[in-house]
């Protein structure tokens, strides 16, 4: 019984191991961007980066169809002209980085709808928009794998000055040159792994397997490295357990996996030991000293 | 030579001056406190010494040490007290000279840390959160991390402002080891008692100078009223400054 519900569907369906590869290289390369994200106050930030990425995508699919290797590296550089455009404003002039950012993704968005909609069709609109993780072939596994490599070398090598612009960005400047290039970096891994996500997931749920294992994690740990380990766990765990339940309801993958994710980061705000609801509203006795 | 010169500098934010043709020179080894009203260019000063702030005019001079040598305490520190670090790896920032980007915190600089969080009194608190800590602890761990920054100047911008008699003290014994030890300290500081007692040295700032010597000289009834009568507002409708002479403020 437990075989036929969480396994079997695998070994019976190539479509869905590949999906499951998909899943766990997402998580392993998403997971820890997402928690930078949310240390640094820029989840959101991530949600419209997801969005800016979006004509880059579109014009790469313009020009050779559902050709997922021309949709990444387009997306990649709609993604990086986006960030670093408003990261160069942001540290040029007196608007800070969420005006600034706000500014250039909506430009960039309303321009991939529009390329979208004047070739595509409505089930190129829903890839798109909702990506399709059931659907991965060699060469998208492959680059996806790519991808998250590159962002687990690269953030470890830019850890520490990631870590001190965060904490305190004023001493950073006054030690050192590495924060801007630590933060340019950082924005290109948050492009990287959203174009990782855009094919899973699509554009509008592509930055949920970072940001929301970056939520659950911050209510079950409370130093930085156990918190990137539960929030690659939870983006495992909800990623396959999304799957399953893809495979055995009608709903589409995409919105599964992310509606099981959703489900846990619930549960973390009830039951998280770290500032948990119910924790907050349970305390026990307090300590002698 | 001296640690650091002053050449006819004038600092300030969009072409409006906050310090006004200030030059001088500090020795190796001065212990130097800034003084003066709010808004007298103080903090401004420093940002120009530690290359956060361009000059307007002039030459601000380190004599071949390089700005990010020179260990600064902001007054508002723009700390991120709820980033999930702990006391030991925030003051191991320090070591960020030594060690680089990527070297190893070895025995070596375990050893150099916890000495560190010694002398400021938080052996400890090494496994707590940063926002778990006090007012007057976050202070001294910011001075860890000064001392291990091992820095030739050190500046020091109001660091007793809100800190408790106790704390300021054990970290005033700290700045006092620093001039011992030949270390060049400047610190903007309000209590004219504190520097009359502990600083040889004074520059007494009001936009302009007003007076740079000896603590004694400076502090006079007659320059603490000069400095207070500053304006303070920028003049939106001045005119650009044409004096190149500097001002007849006294070299120390």
């Amino acid at each position: 019984m437990m075989y036929d519900v969480l396994i079997a569907p695998f070994v019976e369906f190539e479509f869905m191991r590949r999906a499951l590869a998909g899943v766990l290289t997402l998580a392993l390369g998403g997971a820890p961007v997402g928690v930078f994200l949310m240390l640094r106050r820029m989840s959101l930030v991530g949600d419209a980066m997801a969005h800016a990425i979006l004509p880059g995508a579109a014009i790469g699919f313009l020009l050779s169809g559902l050709n997922l290797i021309a949709m990444t590296v387009g997306g990649l550089i709609a993604g990086f002209t986006v960030a670093i455009l408003a990261g160069l404003v942001a540290r040029m002039t007196e608007l800070k980085e969420d005006a600034s950012l706000a500014a250039f993704y909506l430009f960039s968005l309303a321009l991939g709808v529009t390329i979208v909609s004047i070739r595509g069709t409505n089930i190129d609109l829903l890839h798109v928009l909702f990506g399709n993780v059931l659907a991965l072939d060699d060469q998208t596994l492959l680059a996806i794998a790519i991808n998250a490599t590159v962002t687990m070398i690269v953030l470890a090598l830019i850890w520490r000055p990631l870590v001190m612009e965060c904490v305190d960005p004023l001493f950073l400047r006054s030690v050192s040159r590495a924060g801007a290039p630590a933060h340019l970096a950082f924005l290109a891994l948050v492009v990287i792994n959203l174009v990782n996500g855009f094919h899973a997931l699509g554009t509008l749920l592509a930055v949920g397997l970072m940001v929301l294992p970056a939520g659950i994690a911050r209510f079950w740990a409370r130093d930085i490295s156990t918190m990137m380990m539960v929030a690659v766990a939870a983006a495992i765990v909800s990623g396959y357990a999304g799957l399953v339940l893809s495979f055995f309801t009608k709903v589409p993958p995409g919105p599964a996996i992310i509606l099981v994710t959703a489900f846990v980061y619930l549960a973390s705000l009830l039951f998280g030991p770290v500032s948990g609801l119910l924790r907050q509203m349970f305390p026990g006795r307090h300590l002698e000293a | 030579m001296g640690a650091l010169t002053l050449r006819n500098v004038t600092l300030g934010y969009d072409r409006h001056p906050a310090v006004h043709h200030l030059s001088g020179e500090v020795t190796p080894g001065a212990l130097l406190a800034v003084v003066g009203p709010n808004g007298a260019g103080k903090s401004t000063l420093f940002r120009g010494i530690v290359g956060m702030l361009k000059p307007l005019a002039g030459t601000i001079s380190l004599h071949g040490a390089n700005a990010r040598d020179v260990a600064y305490l902001p007054q508002v520190a723009d700390i991120d007290r709820s980033f999930p670090i702990s006391v030991f790896d925030f003051v191991g920032m320090g070591l960020l000279r030594r060690t680089g980007l990527f070297g190893g915190i070895g025995r070596r600089e375990r050893l150099a840390i916890e000495q560190a969080l010694q002398a400021v009194g938080l052996t400890g608190f090494e496994a707590r959160a940063i926002g778990t800590l006090s007012g007057g602890q976050m202070q001294r761990m910011l001075f860890a991390r000064l001392l291990l920054q091992d820095a030739r100047i050190i500046v020091l911008d109001e660091p007793f402002n809100a800190i408790d008699a106790k704390t300021s003290a054990d970290l005033l014994d700290l700045v006092r080891r620093w001039h011992a030890e030949g270390r060049t300290v400047l610190a903007a500081l309000h209590d004219i008692e504190l520097v009359r007692a502990t600083f040889p040295e004074t520059l007494l700032l009001a936009r302009e100078p007003v007076a740079w010597g000896d603590t004694a000289d400076v502090l006079t009834t007659d320059n603490l009223a000069t400095a207070r009568r500053m304006c303070e507002a920028f003049d939106e409708h001045a005119a650009a400054c044409i004096v190149d002479a500097p001002s007849s403020a006294r070299a120390a």
